[in-house]
This record gives structure tokens, C-alpha cells and sequence, in this order.
């Protein structure tokens, strides 16, 4: 493990972060307010409260959820997608770096930034709604856990794209409808039980039910749970991006 | 001089079947400049991108500095700096940023006194805070060249630094491989340009369909391989030339006021010396003679296509 080279990768992508910091923070803040605004104040005005929290409150991890599994995947995806686009990627294949330093530096990169961005929704969200949060390490672990996770899922997106068609198509067809259904703005007991079944099938359900009892104590799945599945994702992705760098597939093609 | 580069037996064979590399061999000397010549689909880059880590061999092995490519990757590569064909930067970096994140890719700590004493080499001092899209091309190709040293390599590749490059900033980017040469960075450079090699390698390989062809001294190569052309000028015009010089493979130009003959210095006897013997039997009175050194693109023209195509494919 060499890790100049780590460092070297993931003060690059940083900088690309802080080169654009108003674009890269202004446009998930912008969106979350409008959550809080329609889901929050008018929606929630009319359903009160969810399993005794207030409803405004209760999408606070969900929403939070929704912007790091997104900034997670779109950072990690560009972040080596583009080196590919304009040609530079031949300087990871040449140097004398192996493949998990390469993905330390981009992952690394990418969850900082998804966490940070997520931190400043939750610090707005505390203007919209007193928010208490009741395990705060574990929010922080979990945060941390899924933006590294999901920025895994990100860089092997952006391993995979040949165009920015591509690059875009799988976040929005597959990660946007798994928040949406996984449980970011209701709680999956609000279900009947056959659709709560089916939404137990979704992965991104345990991630947001994790999440959601790190703030109220309230999940629709074990703790444990949340935790096997977010730890499973991580070795899973992590195998394929190894496989990948050691057959070159997309990537010496 | 010891090999800091030994290639032997390399081969590439893709999976549509094509030999790009056919068992090539091959050792490069520690602070040698070696050109590789040779037509598009040669076999240059491939040669080089196996070296450098980019494409996986069939078959073969080499050693970079004694570490094995494949086996001690991380110790060669660390000796290894790759100036590639396409001009590949990001461009929203500035120039000194692109340098520094190479070295530390390359595993390098920082070093920036290092980093400005090559930026002020590459006249790029005054540029290091630019962004890489507002450079010109030949600046961008001098930040490449940048990034490629930014580990202090052993070896740098340059693979057709030149191409698509006007005359002026060509000189330029040779009077940079001279300096870099004098350093003691060992250099390969691949070209189309018979003049770049003519003019800047100590040796010279010609590759040809995947086969190399031969590796020379160039001085060697240009005496071995090389024609020479003998023009005679005379006193008076000829209107015809005499049978017997005809014979011997004279040629009269049209005005009859010059005389040509193509003759190989390999020869035992180039026949000169006959030759203006018969000149002056047939009272011809000659005014002026000059010979030309046949030049780098005959020969390798007359080497590559002197190659049966079947032994090659």
C-alpha cells in the first residue's frame, strides 16, 4: 500500500470538489429545502406525526439518505468516468499504484464529499425542524458506511460507462426509485403487509431503517440487519472493482 | 554499457487473432536515446505499452532495471516515465497541480524544489499556474513530458513526441531530449520521422509487422545501408552518352551537363575510380563532382520492403 499515491488521488478529486464548492453545495441544499418545504411544511402539516415523530422530523434521514446514496454515486462515477473521457485514466495504469489505491483515493474522495454535503442538509434541517438525534456515533457510522458503500457502487458504474448517457441512466432509473421506495419518506409499517414484504426485498430499506433508528429509535428492520447489509454491499463491491482492475475489463480495452 | 531494459521474446497476440508483437528481443542501454522507426500498426506501441503496464503480453518477459514487469511490477514501473501519443490532460488543472498529482501517483512524496527546477527545464516556470486548456500544444506536450519525469524515472518513452507538431516546436521538443539525454535519462522514442531519428538517436530499431527488423548504432546502420549518389558535372553537354559508360549504369540529364551514377558503399569497389578513367578516354572534361549520402527513409523504405510479407504476418 503506498499512500502518497492515495492521498495523491484523493486531493485531486477534492480539489475538483472545492474548485466548484457553490454548484457542488448549493444544488442538493436547494433541492432538500424544497422536500422540507413540500413534504415537511404542506404535506406534513396535514399527517402530524409518524410512530409519535413529527413528520417534518421524521424524512430527515431519509432525505439525508436520498443525498448521500446520490452525491455518493454521481462523484465516484464522474470522478472516474472523466479520466477515461479525456484520457488521462493511461496514468493509473501506468504507475506503479495498485488497484486499491486507486479506489481508496476515488471512494474516499467521493464519501467525504456526499458526507459533508449531508451534514450541511442536516444543519439546514435543523432550522426547518427541532430534529434530536438519539445515537449520534451510530449516525455518523452510518452515514459514513453507506457514502463509502454507495460510492463503491459509484466507481463501478463509472468503471463500467462508455458515455455520459450511461453514466447517468443507472442512477436515475436505479438508485433514485430504490430511495423513493425504500422507505425515505414513510415508514415501511405504513405498508400493507404484502408491499412491505416486497419493500423488505429493497437494500437501500435497511441502510434508511438504520439511519432512521441512529435518530428517533425507530426502524423497520434490526439494527443488525442494516448493518449486514450495508458491510455485505462493501465486500461485494469491493470484490468486483478488484476483478475488474485485474482483468482491465473497460478499462484496457 | 549494462541493459537498464531486456525484452525478450515479447509477444502480443489479440484476441481476433492478429500478432502485433512477434517474439521481439531486445536490450536497451543505460543512457542510450533509441529510436524506433516504423509504419503506423508496426508494432511501436505495442512494444511500449507492454513495458509501461498498459497492455498484458502473450508471451515473453521483460526486466526494467532487473525487476520483472509482471512479477515486480510496482519496482519497474517506479523507474518508468511514459510521454504517450494523444495529448491527455484534464483541463480544468493547473499545470503545477497535473505535476505534483503524478508524483504522488507514482508513490513520490512532495518535492517541490524538484518540481520547479522541471518546470523551469521545460521553460514551463511562468505557465504553473494556468490552467492545461489555455496552453498551447506544444506547451501541453511539455507538461506531459513534465508529468512523465515528475518521479525522476530511469527511463522516459516518448511515443511519437512529434506528430502533428509544426517544424519549429519539433526542434524544440528534440533541443528537450538532448537535455534530457545529457541528464542520463535513458530515452525511447517511437516516430514516423526519419529525420527525428537521424538526428537524435544513438541507435536506431526498425519494426515491421511485429517483427524487429534490426537495432543498430546509427552511424552503422547509415554506412552499412547507405547508397551514395555521384553526380558529375561537365564542360560541355553531352547529346548522348557513350555506350560502354551507358553500360556501366550512368545516367545523362536532359540538359547533358550532369552526369548521375547510384553506387553502394558496401561494395568492394565502387568503381569511381574507373569510371573517371573512362570519362577521360572518351574526352569528356569533367568540371565538378559531389557525392550524396543516401538518407535515413531509403533505407528503412529499402529494409521494410525488402521483407517477405508471408514471414512477417
Amino acid at each position: 500500500m503506498n499512500w502518497h499515491s492515495v492521498r495523491a488521488v484523493y486531493h485531486h478529486e477534492m480539489a475538483r470538489f472545492f474548485r466548484t464548492i457553490w454548484q457542488s453545495l448549493a444544488s442538493p441544499v436547494l433541492s432538500t429545502v424544497l422536500y422540507f418545504v413540500v413534504f415537511g411544511a404542506a404535506i406534513g402539516g396535514r399527517i402530524q406525526s409518524v410512530e409519535g415523530v413529527a413528520y417534518g422530523a421524521f424524512i430527515v434521514p431519509g432525505l439525508m439518505m436520498l443525498t448521500v446514496l446520490q452525491q455518493s454515486v454521481s462523484n465516484a462515477s464522474f470522478g472516474i468516468y472523466f479520466p477515461k473521457f479525456s484520457g488521462t485514466i493511461y496514468e493509473y495504469l501506468v504507475a506503479p499504484t495498485g488497484w486499491i489505491e486507486v479506489t481508496l483515493g476515488f471512494v474516499g474522495a467521493a464519501a467525504s464529499k456526499a458526507v459533508l454535503i449531508a451534514m450541511v442538509i442536516l444543519l439546514t434541517s435543523f432550522w426547518f425542524n427541532g430534529v434530536h438525534i438519539a445515537h449520534p456515533v451510530w449516525m455518523m457510522a452510518f452515514l459514513f458506511l453507506t457514502a463509502i458503500a454507495f460510492s463503491l457502487l459509484g466507481f463501478i458504474i463509472g468503471l463500467w460507462a462508455k458515455s455520459f448517457e450511461q453514466l447517468q441512466i443507472v442512477p436515475m432509473m436505479v438508485i433514485t426509485p430504490l430511495v423513493f421506495l425504500g422507505g425515505a419518506f414513510y415508514s415501511a409499517s405504513m405498508l400493507p403487509p404484502f408491499w412491505e414484504g416486497v419493500a423488505k426485498l429493497n437494500p437501500v430499506l435497511y441502510l434508511i431503517s438504520g439511519f432512521r433508528w441512529a435518530f428517533f429509535d425507530l426502524a423497520d428492520v434490526p439494527v443488525g440487519m442494516s448493518l449486514v447489509a450495508v458491510a455485505l454491499m462493501i465486500v461485494v463491491c469491493m470484490a468486483a472493482i478488484r476483478w475488474i482492475f485485474l482483468t482491465g475489463w473497460r478499462l484496457r480495452e | 554499457m549494462s541493459a537498464i531494459i531486456e525484452i525478450d521474446h515479447l509477444s502480443k497476440r489479440y484476441g481476433s487473432g492478429t500478432a502485433a508483437l512477434n517474439g521481439v528481443s531486445l536490450k536497451i542501454n543505460e543512457g542510450e536515446i533509441l529510436a524506433l522507426l516504423g509504419p503506423n500498426g508496426a508494432g511501436k506501441t505495442t512494444m511500449i505499452s507492454i513495458i509501461c503496464g498498459l497492455v498484458t503480453p502473450t508471451g515473453g518477459t521483460v526486466r526494467v532495471g532487473g525487476h520483472d514487469i509482471r512479477t515486480d511490477w510496482r519496482a519497474a514501473r517506479k523507474l518508468i516515465g511514459l510521454v504517450p501519443q494523444e495529448i491527455a490532460l484534464e483541463p480544468f488543472e493547473k499545470v503545477i497541480d497535473c505535476v505534483r498529482f503524478t508524483r504522488g501517483l507514482y508513490g513520490a512524496g512532495p518535492d517541490e524544489a524538484y518540481i520547479e527546477k522541471l518546470l523551469r527545464s521545460l521553460a514551463l516556470w511562468d505557465k504553473r499556474d494556468a490552467r492545461t486548456r489555455e496552453l498551447s500544444g506544444g506547451m501541453k506536450r511539455r507538461v506531459l513530458i513534465a508529468k512523465a519525469l515528475s518521479h525522476r524515472p530511469k527511463v522516459l518513452f516518448l511515443d511519437e513526441p512529434t506528430a502533428g507538431v509544426d517544424v519549429a516546436l519539433r526542434r524544440e521538443m528534440w533541443s528537450v531530449v538532448r537535455d534530457l539525454s545529457a541528464d542520463g535519462v535513458t530515452i525511447i522514442l517511437t516516430t514516423h520521422y526519419l529525420e527525428e531519428a537521424e538526428d537524435m538517436a544513438d541507435r536506431i530499431g526498425v519494426i515491421n509487422r511485429g517483427e524487429l527488423l534490426l537495432v543498430k548504432p546509427k552511424a552503422e546502420l547509415m554506412g552499412e545501408f547507405g547508397k551514395k549518389h555521384l553526380t558529375i558535372d561537365l564542360y560541355e553537354p553531352l547529346s548522348e552518352l557513350p555506350h560502354s559508360l551507358a553500360e556501366r549504369g550512368l545516367t545523362l540529364s536532359k540538359d547533358g551537363l550532369t552526369l548521375g551514377y547510384d553506387y553502394d558503399t558496401r561494395a568492394d569497389r565502387t568503381g569511381i575510380a574507373r569510371l573517371l578513367g573512362d570519362l577521360t578516354q572518351h574526352g569528356i572534361a569533367v568540371r565538378d563532382v559531389a557525392t550524396k549520402q543516401s538518407n535515413l527513409e531509403e533505407i528503412f523504405m529499402s529494409l521494410v520492403a525488402d521483407k517477405p510479407e508471408e514471414a512477417t504476418a
